[in-house]
This record gives structure tokens, sequence and C-alpha cells, in this order.
């Protein structure tokens, strides 16, 4: 008897301890500050990665036939501009970086370098075309700003759950530490070329990619790139890409190179 | 006494009123924890990236051959699916992502409590079901029969379910003859974000493959329902007699090992899917010798509907 008046007692004190946090914060004052999105990252994108380029190769590696969009789903207006491509045009006229822009760059072979610029803003630098895209938590600015090449990129986690159990199978890959992944939406850019050859997207276009991270067998990491292009204008349906990289020890094979028209 | 007997059957409802408090308390917390996702449905194919190039005889770009595999890839002639015996071989589990068509997933749940036993991704003709199985059955003795869907279990990882196949039959990574033994593994992991579905398969395989095949698509949920089943396949006559033997090539003579390279001005190496091709180091060592091919006058690309 006496053990189950301790054992009720024991429940009945603990109890209020084991209610979600939020009740205890209830009337009393201010808030806590949101945690930064550096500090509740749902997922760590951050290092090196370099493009494991097994896919669409013919049109990412080497530059292809002037009039080849085979699996752009894009518009007649759109193939007029396929078939007035001028790589020497866009040279003159100062437009290098055109098949480096946000639609464009993860489909770029090459390096990427993820950082935290500030405690909301995770940067993202290729060494191809040394492009920087930054990617904004919390509110979007007052002001968008001329449109560039990156465009305003507004980004949010998507958490999944803890995480940490191990995968399937024989020595299965362990979990991310705390699972989820990253959303990015981005607007405002420049018009530019999703492939090398002119292949168009217009300044009305909308680019959201999903960022998650694979654990390998072997310890390494994956990351793939989900991309969704929408433009009004230039492409009759979604254009749905998935881009691979493999995490990088170290900067050593980074090598930026400038932007070009013809390669 | 008695008053003791009172006391404690009072005690030992509050006791478990209280605990059945907790429970209730905790379950939104644990549904929220172990969040994940509904992946049942039919998911549409876009096609718009090039993932399995099976329309050239020899293309093996993208998949990092070892020299076993390329060159037992380089064997291969097409005309093995006019035998008899074969026509209805199908392909591995690896098509459900290299293939063109959608998925048509669907669960299983145990009556009681309604957990999810397994997941199926429905097949095609050319393709077998692959059953997912979430109960948490060990995979079969290695000794185990082979199957055309393999053996697979499942786990979440949050909102990720991981998928690994084991079990399958030797095959083919693509549909023109780069082989796949049946040591493979598959890693799948089911990203769902939306109306979007990208699933990411890792394929391993110790007797052909230099390094992983890391293959990944995107799918749209899709309102039109997609068929959990194909046609069944039909064997019949296709101009190979019995007895015939296999038709196949000798490696080195492969009469169509430099259709691409021609076509497209790519390396034989890159033809060939040497590991090495596949990172942007290999750029450098072609930019020198790699010409642009003449404007595309054939096979372009989908004439615009509007």
């Amino acid at each position: 008897m006496s053990g189950r008046l301790t054992l009720l007692a024991v429940v009945l004190v603990a109890s209020p301890l084991l209610m979600p946090l939020r009740v205890h914060g209830q009337n009393r004052g201010a808030p806590p500050p949101a945690p930064t999105a550096k500090a509740s990252a749902a997922v760590d994108l951050t290092g090196y990665w370099v493009a494991f380029v097994n896919e669409d190769w013919r049109y990412r590696m080497v530059t292809p036939a002037k009039g080849d969009f085979r699996g752009v789903p894009i518009t007649l207006e759109a193939l007029k501009v396929v078939n007035a491509w001028d790589p020497a045009a866009d040279e003159a006229a100062g437009n290098q970086c055109k098949s480096y822009g946000a639609a464009a760059i993860m489909r770029v072979p090459g390096r990427i370098h993820v950082t935290w610029q500030d405690d909301n803003t995770l940067r993202l630098d290729t060494d191809a075309g040394t492009q920087t895209r930054l990617f904004r938590f919390g509110p979007a600015p007052a002001a968008a700003g001329p449109p560039t090449w990156q465009g305003n990129s507004a980004a949010r986690w998507e958490r999944s759950g803890p995480g940490g159990a191990p995968g399937p199978g024989p020595g299965g890959p362990a979990a991310p530490a705390r699972g989820g992944s990253l959303t990015v939406v981005t607007t405002n850019m420049r018009a530019g070329y999703l492939r090398k050859n002119g292949v168009p997207y217009s300044e009305n276009a909308t680019v959201t990619e999903y960022f998650d991270v694979a654990p390998q067998r072997d310890g390494g990491q994956l990351l793939v790139v989900t991309t969704v292009v929408d433009d009004p204008r230039y492409l009759q349906q979604p254009f749905i890409v998935s881009s691979h990289f493999k995490k990088e020890a170290d900067a050593s094979k980074w090598d930026p190179t400038p932007c070009s028209t013809t390669w | 006494m008695g008053s003791h007997t009172v006391l404690d059957n009072v005690v030992t409802v509050v006791l478990r009123t209280t605990l059945a408090l907790l429970v209730l308390l905790w379950a939104p917390v644990n549904r929220a924890v172990f969040a994940q996702s509904e992946l049942a449905g039919s998911w549409a194919a876009r096609n718009t990236e090039d993932i399995s190039r099976d329309s050239f005889p020899v293309d093996y770009i993208g998949i990092p051959l070892n020299t076993e595999g390329r060159t037992r890839a380089l064997t291969y002639n097409e005309s093995q699916l006019a035998m008899i015996e074969r026509q209805c071989e199908g392909w591995p589990p690896f098509y459900f992502v290299q293939g063109p068509f959608g998925l048509k997933i669907w669960s299983d749940t145990e009556p009681i409590k309604g957990a999810v036993i397994s997941f199926t991704i429905g097949g095609w003709e050319d393709r077998a079901p692959i059953t997912i199985w979430m109960d948490g059955r060990p995979h079969p003795s290695k000794y185990a029969q082979h199957m055309r869907g393999g053996f697979t279990t499942g786990t979440w990882e949050g909102t990720t379910l991981v998928a690994y196949t084991t079990h399958m039959k030797a095959g083919f990574i693509r549909k023109n003859g780069p082989p796949s033994s049946d040591q493979a593994t598959m890693t799948s992991r089911f990203y769902r974000h939306g109306d979007i579905l990208t699933v990411l398969a890792v394929i391993e395989d110790p007797i052909y493959l230099a390094e992983p095949q890391i293959v990944s698509k995107s799918f749209q949920l899709s309102a039109a329902p997609i068929s959990p089943i194909g046609p069944p396949c039909v064997s019949g006559f296709e101009g190979r007699k019995a007895g015939e033997g296999v038709p196949h090539f000798v490696p080195e003579k492969n009469p169509f090992v430099d259709e691409l390279t021609k076509r497209f001005h790519l390396p034989r190496e890159v033809v060939l899917g040497e590991a090495e091709t596949m990172y942007p180091e290999y750029r450098k060592k072609i930019k020198s010798t790699y010409v642009r091919p003449d404007p595309c006058k054939t096979d372009c690309g989908a004439t615009p509907l509007r």
C-alpha cells in the first residue's frame, strides 16, 4: 500500500515535468526569441560537394548541338529562342553567365561550397562560373532589387523527425543527426538558359528546390537537389530534374573558373 | 482493513487514470516526432531528364562500369530479346527509377492497429512489383532464391522512406546491355515534398560496377490513376528458332561502339562508362578536343504544343 502511494506521489509530481515546454512558458512574459536558422538547422548542408554527373551527361558535361532541347517541355516561343541561340552575341553582350543562373546552376558540373553567411543566411558558392547564391530564412526583404542571375531565394527547413536510427539491411547507414531538408524558392532572376545551348527560361520563372542528404554505407554523404522550374512563358509544364553531389573532405579540388558561353 | 481496501482501490483508480492521461498527452507528441510521409497513390513520370538512354546499342554513359561489366555489355545483342525464353524475362527493380513509367504505390496494413506492413510499387509487363516490407522482418539467407522483384525491407528516417533491396536476379542496369549481377543491391530513398516525389537509388554491384551507380528521378502526384500492373507478357515466335544460339557480339568487334562518338562527338571512354568521365575534372581533359556537333535536325525534342 505504501508502495502504491509512493508511486502515485511520484507520478503526480513528475507529470507536470513531462508536459511540453510550451505549457510552462504560458503567461510568463515575452516568449523566448525564435532560434536562428543556423541554430535550428534540420540538416547540415555545409561543406564541399562535388557533382556526380551521370544523368543528362550530353547536356551538361559538353555543350550540345544547337537546337537540341530533348527532355525540356518548351513552348513555341521558347523554340524560337532555341533556334536563335548565338553564343558570340551573348559573349558580346556580357551575358557569359546566362547558363549559370539559379534555374540551371545546380546542373553545371563543378563543386559547391555551402557555408553560413550569418545566422539566417545560408550561402552556396560554385566554382564553375564563380556564382554565389544566398538562401535567406525568415521574412523577405522589403525591396527585391533588380533581377540577378541568382535572384532572391527564400529558404525554410522541412523537419522530419529525430533520425539517428540505422537504415535497413546489414550495416545500414545511419540517419542524419536531425533529419529534414531544405526548401528554397527563388524568384527575381534575369532570363537565362536551362542548358548551355540556349534552351531558355524567362525572368518570370520560379525555381523551387529541395535539398536532401543521404548517408552512404561507406560513411560518405550524398546531396540530392530536386529542382522544379515553373515558367509560364517558356515551359509548357514544370521542368523537374534532380542532381547528385558527393561530400568532399576539403577544398583541395576547388577550382574557380569563369562563366563561358560555349564551354 | 476495510478502509485500507477502499483507499487501495481509490489509489489504484487514480493511478491508472493518471497514467492513461499521461499516455494521451504524449501520444500527439510521439506522432509528431515519428512523422512519416504518405507515399500511396499514383505518381506520374515527367521524364524531363535523360536517365535511361537505351535508344543506342552502345550507350553506357553515366554508368561507372568496371572492365568486366563493360566487356560483358559489349557482348550484348538486343536480338536476344527475340529468343522465346527471354522475351518475358523483364528488367531488374532498378528499372522503376530508370524506365519511363510512373509509379503506383499502395500500402498493406495489419487490421488491429493499422500499422503499415508493406508498401508495394506496382509492376509492369517487363518489371516485377517491388514489395517493401516495413514489419521488421530480416532479409533471407544469401542462399535463398533470388526473384525478379528482389527482396526489400524499409524503415523511416523521419519523413523519408529508406528501402534496401537484395536477392535480385542477374539482369541489366540499362536495357541496352550493361549487366547487373545477382549480388547487386539497391538502396532507395523516397523523398516526398508536397506533390513531388524524388526517388534516389544507389545501386552497388561488386561484380560489374567500379563504384555505386546513383540514379534519381522525380515524380508528380497524379489525379489520374496509374495501373498497378501492366498487361501480361505473352511470348511468341519472333524469328529465333530453338537451338539457334544466343545472339551476341565479340566485345572487340561490336559494330555499334562508335555510333555515339560519331554522332555527338563524344570520346569513347564516355560512351563506355568510365567512372572518371562523371566528375567535373574530366571536362578539362576533353575541352581542347571536343567539337560541338552540327545543329540538331532529328530527335531534337518534342514539338511544342503551344
